[in-house]
């Protein structure tokens, strides 16, 4: 197949199914098959490269030099880059064709894409519902066919709860194994941009390509990267899954319980051993994630000041007044109200009773985590407590939507390595539902490896014969 | 029952944040922070005592490069995104006399 005919095959669905889908902000058709065009002219140029030709979705809060990149904010509505994200400039350099932005919720706070100021994208696998956020926009794209790899980005799991509704693989790479550079800033210490793909193997291979050192991100790791399809080969014996069973005796939906325990069933049978651990101070990652996430925020979204790039607020007559307006009409209801969160908690008064003291928890979380390491290899939860949930369900309820994160926000705070990977479906077949595993700093590698596992265990049918 | 944060405490955060909020933005969010902030209390009963705060355990540490330059945007490319600019540079209300 051409770079030309894979790009035309995308555009099509996309054509076809995002009427109703919405999981895209811009389709950046018109360069896309320029690319395309540009590659089939030049085969000589394609051998050895990992993506040669396939067509990719980018999340809307990572640059794309040219093709405007909203963040789903009425902020940058117009906003066009004048650079690549390192991210994309590699998926460009290892032969991949930009095919648009996905929708998501505003600068990525939110765990619905209900809060993109673009409308709500919807579950390819029930419309009435949810597909997760903040990146719902690249899982749906996926999981509808229109694409088969998008990059999101997962600060407290915006990778791998969408993932987990969309019934797709996400992975939320090690802080500092992907470059952050030309991501839109929401928390810089939670921040990492990942890939959504059909299966493990697929995400391995983006993966691979994404990951890397970078000069541009002070944070990023120039540690070597290993080839993540190289040890995809099933066999998970010997491999230890610890399982916090006290952080999850409540609270699970008894059919999301059951697909869980089903699929490490599917890896014992496999080989792998399935161990109790505790994490005692897991339980607290909800209240440490939102304040310490909100607190970078109220930072990072300062610059959002209707001067230098962006929506500005007409009729200002004072600077103090243009940053106001601009700022109170610009942002919308959940990012302010994250704004307002976080810096409160950072406010004189408060500072040590909130913001400090999250920050020591997230160094017990951590703790724990290092504890846990030390007698398994992975922990694995339930991505998410529930199935996909119903349009503007939890939308006037804003604690209740945060408690929903409780699974994933510990990886981040952590800073490990994580993945959503389908363990089967609920609700008679209907929705999907994620199996999470965690691993060590920088062990993407054991990650993808339990992940493919499962899925060959789960559908033995090819590619997995 | 979680306390709503006091309307002067609203503003005051909403003045720190350079934020207008309508008055019924206002009360809602009043409402909002102060049951998400009680329910983020919960952490105060935990035993921070000798527990260093902060992210240290990612090994971040300082990054140095040579101090030479390297290309970069142009001018146009790096004010094509602004609201309003006179003679290539950024235009904002008139500041003295006025704040």
């Amino acid at each position: 197949m051409s770079a030309t005919e894979a790009c035309r095959a995308c555009l099509e669905a996309v054509e076809r199914l995002d009427p109703q889908i919405h999981a895209f902000t811009t389709v950046a058709a018109e360069s896309a098959l320029a690319d395309a065009a540009r590659l089939d002219a030049h085969p000589g140029e394609l051998e050895d490269k990992p993506l040669a030709g396939v067509p990719v979705a980018i999340k809307d809060n990572i640059c794309t030099a040219g093709i405007r990149t909203t963040a789903g904010s009425r902020m940058l509505e117009r906003f066009v880059p004048p650079y690549d994200a390192t991210v994309v400039r590699r998926l460009r350099d290892a032969g991949a064709i930009i095919l648009g932005k996905t929708n998501c919720d505003e600068f990525a706070m939110g765990s619905s894409t209900e809060h993109s100021a673009f409308g709500p994208t919807r579950n390819p696998s029930a419309p009435d519902r949810s597909p997760g956020g903040s990146s719902g926009g690249s899982a749906a794209a996926v999981a509808a066919g229109m694409v088969p790899l998008a990059l999101g980005s997962d600060t407290g799991g915006s990778v791998r709860q969408p993932a987990a509704f969309c019934g797709v693989v996400g992975v939320k790479p090690t802080y500092g194994r992907v470059s952050r550079h030309g991501l839109i800033a929401f928390a810089s210490s939670l921040d990492q941009v990942g890939p959504l793909a059909p299966t493990a193997r697929d995400a391995a291979l983006a993966l691979g390509v994404l990951s890397g050192g970078d000069p541009c991100d002070s944070t990023s790791s120039s540690r070597a990267v290993p080839d993540f399809t190289a040890t995809l080969d099933g066999d998970v014996r010997g491999l230890r899954i610890g399982v916090p069973h006290a952080l999850f005796d409540s609270g699970v939906a008894d059919e999301i319980r059951g697909a869980f325990d089903a699929s490490l069933e599917a890896l014992g049978r496999r080989g792998a051993r399935i161990e109790g651990i505790a994490l005692p101070h897991a339980r607290f990652g909800i209240p440490v994630y939102y304040l310490i996430a909100t607190a970078e925020a109220s930072a990072n979204l300062a610059r959002y000041d209707g001067v230098r790039y962006g929506f500005r607020a007409g009729d200002a007559d004072s600077l103090s007044t243009l940053y106001e307006r601009t700022r109170g009409a610009g942002f919308g209801t959940e990012v302010k109200r994250r704004i307002m969160l976080g810096t409160y908690a950072l406010s004189a008064g408060y500072y040590d009773a909130y913001y400090r003291k999250a920050q020591q928890v997230r160094t017990l979380i951590r703790r724990d985590y290092d504890e846990a390491f030390a007698r398994v290899d992975l922990v694995a939860l339930p991505t998410t407590p529930t199935p996909a949930f119903r349009l503007g369900e939890r939308l006037d309820d804003p604690l209740q939507m945060y408690l929903a994160d409780v699974f994933t926000v510990g990886a981040p705070l952590a800073g490990l390595p994580a993945l959503s990977v389908p363990c089967g479906r609920v609700a008679g077949g209907e929705l999907p539902a994620g199996l999470q595993l965690i691993g060590r700093m920088f062990d993407e590698a054991t990650l993808l490896r339990a992940a493919d596992a499962l899925e060959r265990e789960l559908d033995p049918s090819p590619p997995f014969a | 029952m979680a306390l709503n944060l006091s309307p002067d405490e609203v503003e005051r955060i909403a003045r720190l944040a350079r934020l207008a909020l309508g008055n019924e933005e206002k009360a809602r969010l009043a409402h909002e922070l102060g049951r998400i902030l009680d329910f983020a209390g919960q952490i105060s009963t935990l035993d921070t005592r000798d527990v260093a705060p902060g992210a240290g355990f990612l090994g971040l540490g300082s990054v140095e490069r040579e101090d030479a330059p390297l290309p970069s945007l142009s001018r146009e490319a790096a004010m094509a995104n602004a609201p309003e600019v006179s003679s290539s540079l950024f235009t904002v209300p008139r500041v003295p006399g006025r704040e």
